[in-house]
């Protein structure tokens, strides 16, 4: 027995039994539901255009809310929740209201999807400061306005008086519908299968029995598989609805994520154990990306530019893989073989990850290179742990991003750091040994001669910071001249 | 008074864009928003997988047995000339013929065939069924591909003053130098799109997201062998166009058109993004070589410049760009000799089109990149070289006003405009704080530059200059307007919704502005050079003046007020309501048409004399930057942007133009890189790879102003200017600031290419 595919749409109740399991929400809101304030401008999850609202009952009974991208959010994945769209704002938001009146818009084709944003940020009390507004707003493009009346509108909507958002009566109907759903979805439709177990015996067992089936979390990189490469499995199997698997242990050593852990939980729990994780989650992609895709999902897809492996891995993270009921530990770094191959039997999944803390915050740092500073892949991205302890280093991972197909360790540069005082020599003597650490390669992103170049630099630059305090164009610890002029010129 | 009830000129209301609520509350309806109706029927393209060669062989068996194809288009299913081509026909429509001989493959993403299917989802799957065989050859790919293989679209172009040679060689001192300048994707939001509707007897309907609604008519009808009259294409709106729709979206159309046509059912073609950056033309990289004579002081005496464009596959709007380019080698400078060479480059990469500033800006990148190698050389701030290098201020001698094609500036207001904004924004002072700055920074360097705009207006093809309008007053007094300028997020509707208010007397919401039809107002120019509400501005007040005329001579009067919805004249006074229906019941016409033709227009390229011109707009930016010397990476600190806009038809769409504008010349010069790889393949094809500003690009502070002085001198609609295209080339500002900065680390002048990614800055420092 299982249920029906159930969830609520602008605060009613809907099915869609017969849709295929690679129906994609934004392609089912415009053409099933005739919902066309939704746009697409990409249909990969990078524009913002199909920004909608995402409401789920939390397991400890709250209301979670976030933004997505309908256009990779696969409509299954909705079982149990509620899609808040344009449509229902209704026109007069104290949101729209000011992005109207405050010409947010030029040709108006994002404005939906901003306004999305927005609202997500006004109804959830997030800051409405230019510099918050700038993150809240990093995964949706506008082609026209430069985002300077967008920037405005967002803090003029705050200023003007509102009714508070239903969210009363959106756990209402969440809590309702949850009580309806009391079994596993088993989703069939036009050949293809999608099923959500419910816990993780159920799910581990599942996997065991469909090894071929597709493993699938935020659906931010398998969403672009449907709509760009025109993947059509036969299977899916979702981690989303097993209640286990969403949770975030935390102790004494350290922290632990489950495979539903988005993101954006996860930045909010790594960023106390060092600065600058939170700031590499923080350039992690977009808020609706950060809300939907996972931290393991990142991990298990082996991406070799994902900026979580190589921040984990100098940090000493270690994961736990389960096939059945047998589970085996492994350093992070040991997982990624080569490019596109993952330590990773037929039947098993990746069930934890543990991230150590670190003996010192400022022990770790990270530094993000990429052509543009937010929402961008990196081109390079360096996690630098490194302790010193009475004058000499007593402990050095390195990792890279983007230097090799996969996230990999420095090994020769961190031999060259370790038992000496960090000084310049030990960091020009790391620097070079990162020639035989690295033949980095040249793709649209950067070129090799680029990638070694900054790596080696990145080391300086982490020397200078140890000794002289952060030293940063954008984001945290950027420096601020202006400021430091005391607005004399302004 | 110029019997309106307004001053001529005076600056009319910051009204929000037309659709700004129908915007934000997602009712606003773009093409691929319109209901679908029953059965209707969508396309997929088959694009080549190489950039160059000869197809040997083509399959298409498992396409057509793939489930919900219906049919699928090729050479043979054209009933006329298979070419999509703007100006001349060297675009095929469809590559492949399965019974003929197939096109030439040109470049990697042509379009060989179409997919027509139960749905999008079907009409995708089956078109990567195709088996093609290629014969591939070697692609010609970059400019220096294209010269070693003399590969060209045309013969080199060239204007001429003086003996720039001459005046080079006998300068005190000289310059020489090269900029490689990229491309630019437009990445307008809403993507390529059309809907064709059959219509009775034949005719056809077509919702086509397009800047030149008349030429997707006649291509549709050569294509078709239709009459003109039997196709009617409508644009409400677009999501966006930037010069991406202006010719771009012919073969969209076409496609769904002739769907439409061989099935007997609505057809709809919407690309998907990846297909439409492959597909789809982009802004001319470009390479310039330059070379300049000067004195001691910075005086420019002689230059030369060789421009060399990449125009990719096909002729599209290559010629008129380049030219563009070339009319825009000068900036706001007077050359006492010049001479620019323009070669036109023919590679196997999609067609490069229109793109906001059409050349110009490549050209004045030129310009400005000589500029900052004088200032280099002499030492001097670069500031102090372009004042004095800026033409003759309007109504001083004209002794410095001849620009290198012939044309005397008569309208220079750069000084004034510079002056004021290097004031306003503590230019000099800054620059002095920011070297100070640097010298205790050793890691971080901050650099400003401040940059001027004179952008050309007009289509320099000069019968495009010319525009219609259709206005229908309703017995009610209502008022529907139409003309053939297209929305695409400009604000045009509601600038014409004004001019019409005005002059009418009405509040704006009297006046209704409805989707541009060629079947409203026939033959039209595209909405492009910046020339949307000029020339449809005129053409509307032309329409109302004519409406306004048979009123006053209706109601007895020599000559009538129309204000605040009264009509007053010597002797009396009544509403407009009443006037209208008194008029009706007297049986004069309440409809009118209106036709402009921008004057003083005579350009003879043959000759390379005349004016293309009508005038010049003007305007300025001050950008500071902050990079740092370890990465290559940079921020944006602060931008002070003071530009002309003559008097203004609603301030605040201005604003949002000089903004936008300015943020999208950022990103071109910035982190907006494109990428073919060896094989002619688009590696950034998605908005993944391709990077676009964010709002977190933008700079930290940023201070946008309308020139309160600016008032066109020539007779244009309410003395306003153009505003479209100029402010893009104020980014430039931006891209200099990040050059000033990469020199302060280097201890030297340090010149970059563009776009300047954190990668070209770091690899430019030694
Ligand atoms: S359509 Fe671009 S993010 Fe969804
Ligand atoms: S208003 Fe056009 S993309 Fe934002």
């Amino acid at each position: 027995m299982s249920e029906g595919l159930r969830f609520i749409l602008n605060g009613e109740r809907v099915a869609a039994p017969g849709a295929a399991p690679t129906t994609t929400l934004l392609d089912w809101l415009r053409e099933a539901r005739g919902l066309t304030g939704t746009k697409e401008g990409c249909a990969e999850g990078d524009c913002g255009a199909c920004t909608v609202i995402v409401r789920e009952l939390a397991p400890d009974g709250a209301l979670r809310q976030r933004t997505a991208n309908a256009c990779i959010q696969l409509l299954p994945m909705l079982h149990g929740r509620e899609v808040v769209t344009v449509e229902a704002l209704g026109g007069a938001h104290p949101v729209q209201r000011a992005m109207a009146e405050g010409h947010g818009g030029q040709c108006g084709f994002c404005t939906p999807g901003f306004v999305m944003s927005l609202a997500h940020a006004w109804e959830t009390g997030a800051s409405a400061e230019p510099e918050a507004v700038v993150d809240q707003i990093a995964g949706n493009l506008c082609r026209c306005t430069g985002y300077g009346p967008i920037l405005a509108a967002a803090s003029a909507a705050r200023a003007a008086p509102a009714a508070a958002p239903d969210h009363e009566a959106a756990l209402s109907r969440l809590r309702a519908l949850r009580r309806d759903l009391t079994l596993t979805l088993d989703h069939r439709a036009e050949g293809a299968r999608f099923l959500a177990p419910r816990s993780a015996e159920e799910f581990a067992a599942a996997r065991l029995a469909h090894p071929e089936a597709t493993i699938l979390a935020g659906a931010t990189d398998i969403g672009l598989w449907v709509t760009k490469r025109g993947f059509r499995p036969a299977m899916f199997l979702w981690v989303g609805d097993v209640a286990e698997f969403g949770e975030i242990g935390e102790d004494e050593a350290g922290l632990r994520f489950g495979p539903a852990v988005s993101h954006e939980r996860a930045m909010a729990a790594l960023a106390p154990l060092a600065p600058d994780l939170g700031e590499v989650w923080r350039r992690f992609a977009s808020p609706q990306v950060r809300g939907a895709g996972t931290l393991l999902g990142n991990i298990a897809n082996g991406s070799p530019i994902g900026d979580a492996a190589p921040a984990l891995i100098a940090l000493g993270a270690r994961l736990t893989l389960r096939r059945g009921a047998a589970r085996r530990e492994i350093p992070l770094e040991t997982f990624f073989i080569e490019y596109g191959r993952q330590d990773l039997r037929p039947g098993e999944f990746v069930e934890f990850v543990d991230v150590p803390r670190p003996a010192d915050p400022m022990d770790l740092r990270c530094y993000k290179i990429s052509k543009r500073f937010d929402q961008d892949i990196s081109s390079l991205l360096a996690a630098i742990h490194v302790r010193e302890e009475a004058g000499m280093t007593t402990l050095a991972r390195i990792a890279f991003g983007g230097m090799a197909g996969v996230p990999k360790r420095a090994r020769a540069a961190e031999r060259a750091l370790l038992g000496r005082p960090l000084d310049e020599a030990a960091i020009a003597a790391a620097a070079a040994a990162l020639d035989e650490d690295f033949t980095p390669l040249s793709d649209h992103r950067a070129s090799a001669a680029y990638r070694m170049r900054a790596a080696r630099n990145l080391l300086t630059k982490f020397y200078l910071e140890r000794r002289f305090g952060d030293i940063r164009v954008a984001g945290r610890g950027r420096a601020k001249p202006l400021e430091d002029a005391g607005e004399r010129h302004v | 008074m110029d019997g309106t009830g307004f001053e001529a000129g005076k600056t009319l209301e910051a009204l929000p864009h037309d659709s700004a609520f129908a915007h934000v509350s997602g009712e606003a309806r773009y093409a691929d928003d319109m209901p679908e109706p029953p059965g209707m029927v969508h396309l997929a393209l088959g694009l080549s997988t190489v950039a160059r060669g000869r197809i040997l062989s083509a399959d298409l068996s498992a396409v057509r047995a793939a489930p919900g194809v219906l049919h699928v288009l090729t050479a043979e299913d054209v009933p006329g000339i298979n070419d999509t081509g703007p100006v001349v026909h060297d675009e095929p429509a469809f590559a492949l013929s399965e019974t003929g001989e197939s096109a030439e493959i040109m470049f990697h993403g042509q379009c060989l065939f179409a997919v027509v299917a139960t749905s999008r989802e079907a009409a995708r799957l089956a078109a990567r069924l195709a088996r093609i065989d290629y014969e591939a050859a070697e692609p010609i790919l970059t400019i220096d591909d294209a010269v070693a293989a003399g590969s060209f679209l045309s013969e080199p172009y060239r204007m001429a003053r003086g003996d720039a040679r001459a005046a080079i060689e006998a300068a005190p001192m000289r310059a020489k130098g090269r900029i490689e300048i990229g491309g630019q994707e437009h990445f307008y939001l809403e993507g390529q799109v059309a809907v064709a509707t059959p219509e009775e007897g034949g005719a056809l309907h077509v919702l086509s997201s397009t800047q030149h609604p008349s030429e997707v008519q006649a291509v549709i009808a050569h294509n078709l062998c239709l009459p003109s009259s039997m196709v009617t294409v409508e644009v409400r709106r677009m999501g966006g166009g930037f010069g991406g729709k202006e010719t771009q979206g012919n073969l969209i159309a076409l496609a769904a058109a002739l769907a439409a046509r061989i099935t007997g059912k609505p057809a709809k073609l919407r690309l998907d993004r990846d297909d439409d950056m492959i597909l789809t033309g982009k802004r001319h990289p470009f390479r310039i070589d330059y070379e300049a004579g000067f004195d001691a002081e910075g005086r420019i005496l002689g230059v030369r410049f060789e421009q060399w464009a990449n125009c990719g596959w096909s002729a599209d709007l290559s010629a008129a760009i380049a030219d563009r380019a070339m009319f825009h080698a000068d900036n706001a400078y007077f050359y006492p000799a010049a001479e620019i060479v323009s070669h036109r480059c023919r590679t196997n990469l999609c067609s490069m089109t229109a793109f906001r500033g059409f050349g110009g800006p490549q050209g004045v990148l030129g310009a400005e990149r000589l500029i900052a190698h004088v200032a280099a050389e002499t030492g001097l701030d670069p500031l102090e070289v372009r004042r004095r290098n800026f033409y003759a201020p309007m109504g001083a001698m004209p002794t410095r006003s001849l620009t290198p094609y012939g044309m005397m500036v008569e309208d220079c207001v750069i000084e004034e405009i510079v002056e004021e904004l290097a004031e306003s924004a503590d230019y000099a002072g800054r620059r002095m704080e920011i070297a100070a700055w640097n010298e205790a920074s050793p890691v971080l360097k901050r650099g400003i530059a401040l940059s001027p705009v004179k952008f050309g207006i007009s289509f320099t093809t000069t019968h495009l200059n010319q525009a219609g309008a259709l206005v229908l007053v309703y017995q009610d007094g209502s008022v529907l307007l139409n003309h053939g300028g297209t929305e695409m997020g400009q604000g045009l509707y509601r600038k014409v919704q004004q001019v019409a208010a005005a002059e009418f007397g009405l509040d704006p919401e009297r006046v209704r502005i409805s989707a541009t039809r060629t079947d409203k107002v026939p033959n039209t120019s595209a909405t492009a050079a910046s020339s949307g509400s000029d020339m449809n501005g005129m053409a509307v007040k032309k329409a109302c003046e004519e409406i306004k005329a048979r009123i006053a001579a209706h109601l007895g009067a020599g000559f009538a007020i129309f204000d605040k919805g009264r009509i007053v004249w010597q002797g009396g006074e009544t509403t407009w309501e009443a006037a209208v229906k008194s008029a009706y019941f007297a049986r004069v016409s309440l409809a009118a048409t209106g036709f402009y033709a921008t004057p003083k227009l005579a350009w003879d390229r043959a000759t390379v004399s005349g004016r293309p011109f009508y005038y010049f707009a003007y305007g300025a930016a001050v950008t500071e930057a902050l990079v740092d010397s370890l990465t290559g990476e940079y921020r944006l600190l602060r931008a002070d942007i003071l530009h002309d806009v003559g008097r203004s038809l609603n301030p605040a769409i201005d604003l949002g133009q000089v903004e936008g504008g300015y943020i999208q010349g950022v990103g071109w010069l910035t982190t907006e890189e494109l990428d073919w790889d060896a094989k002619g393949r688009l590696r950034t094809h998605a908005p993944s790879t391709y990077k676009i500003p964010t709002a977190g690009d933008r700079p930290e502070r940023m201070s946008v102003r309308l020139w309160a002085k600016g008032e066109n001198r020539e007779l244009t609609i309410r003395r306003s200017k153009a505003v479209g295209e100029p402010p893009l080339m104020l980014g430039i500002s931006a891209f200099l600031a990040i050059e000033e900065a990469a020199s302060a680390a280097a201890g030297a002048w340090t010149p970059l290419d563009a776009p300047a990614t954190p990668e070209r800055v770091l690899m430019a420092l030694p």
